[in-house]
């Protein structure tokens, strides 16, 4: 549905705000972003990768650990903690990605508002570092143009 | 978001990027701007030659040519597309493919919520 399409949009140089409706009230939407067995099933990047280690304690102070696997042996995995839980309105946390050094902690804060017999989603999260984001996009978690782009800059490197 | 079977600039730099002159020039320009005499010199091609390579590195928008007097020096082009719009690019092509899963996610709750309340 054309109305449920993902905005993804720069705030400023620090922030990135991601919009996206769903068809489905608060309640449900909140549950497949805080309940383990949901998240598994659609947290997962790419085709072909799976998450086989979720833990989401959606509380204040609660831990987050999320494992992905290609299942070709590559794989990465991200920690954080809740900060707020409000069901089933807003999220607040804090998350670091493990490549497998640390990244910078990413604040993100997660809204759901009722929408017709909807839910808008508005997350709004850190624009990561240009380490940060080299580290990311080397994660293997891109491919299409982005793979392009790589591969025409590996070209392009000065020849030793 | 789907590799497109054919984009014109990517076409045009995959060509450009198929001559390995090409690719050298390209090597020495990474470390500066030059001028076709001055590259001309190490790679023993004859200035039209040099000249010639040049504008298919200019078609593909790899490289660019300032005027500076009756001199044009040529210099890497800027990719045009910002390391950060690259960024975004790739997590949007991820959370994409995410909401579309958690659609349907959200519709098995629900008509297993429906079936629920039609069983009470």
């Amino acid at each position: 549905m054309s109305t449920n399409k993902m905005k993804l949009e720069r705030e400023g140089d620090r922030y990135v705000v991601v919009t996206r409706r769903f068809d489905a009230p608060p309640e449900l939407v909140y549950r497949a972003h805080t309940e383990t067995e949901l998240i598994q099933k659609w947290m997962l990047g790419p085709e072909g990768w799976t998450m086989p280690v979720c833990i989401n304690e959606p509380w204040p102070g609660g831990k987050i650990r999320f494992e992905w696997s290609d299942g070709k042996g590559n794989g990465f995995y991200l920690t954080g903690e809740f900060v707020e839980a409000q069901p089933y309105s807003r999220l607040v946390h804090v998350e670091r990605m493990h490549l497998p050094a640390p990244t910078p902690d990413n604040y993100i804060e997660t809204d759901f508002a009722p929408d017709g017999t909807g839910t808008l989603m508005t997350m709004r999260m850190t624009l990561p570092d240009a380490q940060t984001r080299e580290a990311m996009l080397a994660t293997g978690m891109e491919h299409g143009m982005e793979a392009s782009y790589v591969r025409l800059e590996s070209l392009l490197q000065p020849v030793a | 978001m789907k590799l497109a079977v054919s984009d014109p600039t990517l076409d045009a730099a995959f060509f450009a990027l198929s001559d390995p002159t090409r690719r050298a020039i390209l090597a020495r320009l990474a470390r500066g701007e030059a001028t076709v005499m001055e590259l001309a010199e190490p790679f023993e091609l004859t200035q039209p030659a040099i000249s010639r390579h040049l504008k298919v590195l200019e078609k593909a928008r790899l490289i660019d040519r300032r005027v500076e007097g009756p001199k044009r020096p040529c210099r890497l082009a800027k990719t045009g597309i910002d390391d950060v719009e690259r960024w975004l690019s790739s997590l949007r092509e991820v959370l994409a493919r995410n909401y579309d899963r958690l659609d349907q996610v959200l519709a098995e709750m629900k008509s297993t919520s429906e079936k629920g309340k039609a069983k009470q």
